[in-house]
């Protein structure tokens, strides 16, 4: 069925740049430190005090613009958005209003495949200063401010309104974040608060041009919960315009909770900011050459690198997607691939059993404390027929949980493939004449019998014969 | 304020070794009350020096106290304090002029060697003016704003306020210069400002703007300062009539611009972090409200009030973006007209010292006290006022001086050879 009426979204990402101190004071960036520890008068708004703009955070905020194909505004100038707030020390926001810093810009997305991908539109990439967190004690009268976040760089990401649906959404917004992860300007954590996202939706009938009312949703702390919310917004955009319900201009809140979107404020209610250029910090015109460096400069992004992975180490695009999905992750592999020859082999186990465990301990690759060249020892042993695969699991686990190598587990643990035939045979005739049911059963024509038969040899062995040459030797003594 | 400037060998003291200084209530001494003579700000006493604080005592200089000052430095009459008024030396019923009232009658009645004045539209040549004494304003940029609570930044700059040209000097040798703290200060090399103070105009040319000679001007004023030029034309200086079409809309330029960026800087004083907090807040919105409400005094909040207007959106454009149209036109009269001239002199003020209460009434006619003033900052101009006569009631007439940017040096020359050759500036007050 067609779907009668299409959504239309545009997403705002802030991402917190990780700078070694404030956007306009010297005051540490560090996260978790006590209360208003690390202020100063600047950036607590004291009187008398002035911004100097971070040269660093300026410069990453142009490698995050290049990296986002968008174009570098020639004179670079600072706005304040005024609004009160008791998390916002000087009750404006230095800002960037009508010349960001960067503007038509792109994004690929690439899922299911490179046909179906889709590019979404970046409108425009500024730098402004995050405000304080405000913290309510239960059951107080007042409320308490921590100015730590206060004048921390961040980054405004805005795109054209080119999203159609949440799941594009959460598609963006995660080949977003690995791009900014690339770039290694952020730690993109949302759970921290570096990366925050809100959405701007409206639906019209499909095949209209003209847009419909527009909602901004706020507070949504994660991807999933980005395409919830514009889930439940699409349908309650949908039935208000199928019933003829006028859709008001509104600010609606995410509740996670609930699963549903709240008003927060009309836009009768929405501020004046009162832009104006920020007289305190002079504007400047940014050297072509400061642009190229950062240019040429920029790291191998996802879409080059899971390009890459498929065409030099032969993988499937699935598997290069995934492995080039998080920059740790494919570092890592490439760092494996240097040093160990079978990349399909490495793909399956760093895709596989370390996926498991990466998930099952919510950590990343690096969070898992196994060293390339420790995963190169492990697999060159089952390439060698040291020991097997099923064996090669539990040595990889144990590695993790003991960081110790895997010669070591191994030789201390006596996991060592058996490859003796002599042993081999030795177990095989003792399994065979324990289980003449099964060897019958096998000769009547029963042919699966011979998998119950290898699992008791190897059981016999706790799993360290070589499964390959138990099936030879049983079928041999099976009469075959 | 100093606590025991201690006694330093020879090659330890500094340039200002031993000198008491007053500092205007707006500049920030750390652990020092600095209140802006507003009520909102009782109480607060910065963890920090202003880089001009700092640069004085790292050159012995002592400093000796606050100076009172029009709330904020909104005003040109030193009556809007919430300490109440300072009065005019020469005339106790008089006011000093504002906002830098409090400097420049302490330096006038020989309260202090010198005092720190700040200048957004004239508050520190127009009291110097009216007090008698030396006040110069630097080029937006040559002396750091970091520490002054700002009223305009675009249009603030700190400046001496002396009792005559060597000491202006003396003190622009500490204070002027670059500051990383403050980005709109300009990394130029400092000159000895001394070395300009050389008794010799021949051949500089001075631009009288036709414009400034205007309907309204104190015929006492008017007669002082042509005097004036005519002694700076007889020692040797040139004459040149020049013209600034677009001095007219300097105050209404003036007051857009300095408002608007006013209502941005003091919306700071919300009662959240410090200073004075009302107490019977109901919620977040009533204590704002109330906090504002009580803690800001009527010229505060009208000019917050114009300031939040001209920004609002639908109006923006029509005030706020078009003043700053006017305000590059204006700039761009001074480029002109400096291609003809070295210096501009003018009257400081368009009359002298008037008594207090007699404008409180009637702000227009108040704003308009800095009408030969406001320009210089509106161009980033040096300026400097100079003693340079007095009416039949001995009240003070300044002979008001611009120069191009960063030339501070000429406006020095010129006002040290006329000081050298009169000795207004050596008559006290007799209080």
């Amino acid at each position: 069925m067609k779907r009668l009426y299409e959504a239309v979204i545009g997403l705002e990402v802030h991402l917190q740049l990780e700078t070694e101190t404030k956007a306009f004071c010297g005051c540490s960036t560090e996260f978790g430190k006590s209360p208003n520890s690390h202020t100063c008068p600047v950036c607590l708004g004291f009187p008398g005090s002035l911004p100097v703009l971070n040269e660093k955070a300026f410069l990453y905020s142009i490698k995050v613009a290049l990296a986002l194909n968008c174009k570098i505004q020639d004179t670079i100038k600072f706005d304040r958005k005024n609004y009160y707030y008791p998390d916002l020390p000087k009750n404006f926001q230095i800002s960037q209003f009508d010349m960001p810093l960067s503007y038509d810009g792109f994004v690929d997305v690439i899922s299911g495949g490179r046909e179906a991908g889709k590019r979404v539109h970046i409108k425009r990439v500024h730098l402004e200063e995050d405000a304080g967190k405000l913290i309510h004690p239960s059951c107080a009268s007042y409320s308490l401010v921590d100015f730590n976040r206060a004048g921390m760089p961040l980054l405004e990401i805005v795109t054209e309104p080119d999203i159609n649906s949440p799941e594009e959404a959460y598609n963006y917004l995660t080949a977003l974040k690995s791009i900014l992860q690339y770039l290694r300007v952020s730690d993109c954590d949302m759970e921290k608060g570096s990366l925050r996202c809100d959405a701007n939706i409206s639906v019209r009938r499909a095949g209209e041009k003209e847009l419909g009312v527009k909602v901004e949703i706020k507070n949504m702390n994660s991807f999933r919960w980005v395409r919830e919310a514009l889930s439940f917004e699409i349908g309650r955009q949908t039935s208000l315009a199928e019933a003829g319900e006028r859709i008001i201009q509104e600010t609606r809140l995410w509740d996670a909770q609930k699963f549903v979107t709240v008003s927060m404020r009309s836009k009768e209610e929405a501020h004046d900011y009162r832009y104006f250029p920020e007289p305190d910090l002079v504007p400047f015109i940014v050297d072509k050459k400061i642009i190229e460096d950062i240019r040429k400069a920029l790291p191998e992004l996802p879409d080059a690198r899971a390009d890459r992975f498929v065409k030099d180490y032969g993988l499937s695009e699935y598997d290069a997607r995934v492995l080039t999905g998080q920059v740790d992750l494919a570092d890592y592999f490439d760092e494996c691939a240097r040093i160990y020859a079978n990349k399909k082999t490495l793909a399956n186990w760093i895709n596989g059993d370390m996926a498991a465990q990466m998930n099952a301990r919510n950590v990343n690759i690096l969070g898992l404390g196994i060293e390339p060249k420790d995963l190169a020892e492990l697999l060159k042993m089952i390439d060698d027929q040291s020991i097997s695969g099923k064996i090669a699991k539990d040595v990889l686990a144990e590695m993790i949980e003991t960081k110790k190598r895997a010669g070591e587990i191994v030789s201390s643990k006596g996991l060592s493939q058996i490859s003796d035939k002599g042993e081999i045979e030795k177990a095989v005739l003792d399994v065979l004449a324990k289980n003449e049911r099964s060897v019958s059963d096998y000769k009547g024509g029963k042919k699966t019998a011979i998998t119950f038969l290898v699992g008791q040899v190897m059981k016999q062995t706790r799993g360290k014969a070589n499964p390959a040459m138990v099936n030879d030797m049983l079928k041999k003594h099976l009469g075959e | 304020m100093n606590k025991g400037a201690s006694v330093l060998s020879k090659e330890k003291r500094g340039k200002l070794y031993g000198i008491p200084v007053l500092v205007k209530d707006n500049i920030c001494v750390k652990g020092e009350e600095t209140t802006c003579a507003s009520r909102i700000l009782k109480g607060f006493k910065p963890p920090y020096d202003a880089t001009v604080i700092k640069r004085l005592k790292d050159e012995g200089a002592v400093l000796i106290g606050k100076s009172n000052m029009d709330e904020f430095a909104f005003g040109s009459s030193c009556e809007t304090s919430c300490y109440g008024p300072t009065r005019n030396p020469w005339d106790t019923d008089r006011i000093p002029g504002g906002s830098s009232g409090g400097s420049a009658a302490a330096v006038a009645s020989d309260q202090t060697i010198l005092a720190l004045g700040s200048d957004t539209g004239g508050s520190i040549r127009q009291p110097a003016s009216l007090c008698g004494v030396v006040g110069l304003k630097p080029t937006y940029g040559r002396v750091s704003r970091y520490g002054l609570i700002a009223f305009a930044s675009s249009l603030d700059q700190i400046g001496p306020i002396t009792k005559d040209v060597t000491d202006a000097a003396l003190v622009m040798n500490v204070i002027a210069g670059y500051d990383e703290m403050d980005s709109t200060c300009v990394d130029m090399p400092v000159p000895d400002y001394t070395k300009s103070l050389v008794k010799d105009v021949k051949g500089l040319r001075i631009g009288v703007p036709k414009e400034y000679f205007i309907e309204g001007i104190d015929t006492e004023v008017e007669a002082g300062v042509r005097g004036s030029i005519d002694l700076l034309r007889d020692l040797g200086a040139r004459i040149v009539e020049i013209t600034l079409p677009h001095t007219q809309y300097a105050v209404s330029t003036y007051y857009i611009v300095a408002p608007a960026e006013a209502s941005s800087n003091l919306a700071r004083f919300d009662g959240v972090q410090y200073g004075f907090r009302a107490q019977d807040a109901k919620d977040l919105v009533d204590m704002y409200i109330k906090t504002r409400s009580k803690g800001f005094g009527n010229e505060a909040k009208r000019r917050v009030l114009l300031g939040t207007y001209c920004l609002c959106a639908g109006y923006y454009d029509a005030y706020y973006l078009k003043a700053q149209k006017v305000r590059t036109k204006i700039k761009e009269d001074f480029d002109r007209a400096f291609k003809l001239c070295d210096l501009i002199a003018t009257p400081t003020t368009p009359t002298p010292a008037f008594r207090i209460g007699e404008k409180t009434l009637d702000p227009l006619s108040m704003y308009l006290s800095d009408i030969f003033t406001i320009s210089a900052n509106l161009a980033g101009l040096p300026a400097i006022s100079i003693p340079c006569g007095f009416s039949k009631n001995s009240l003070p007439i300044g002979l008001h001086m611009l120069a191009k940017p960063f030339d501070e040096e000429t406006l020095l020359r010129a006002a040290y050879t006329f000081e050298q050759n009169t000795d207004y500036h050596k008559r006290k007050p007799g209080l």
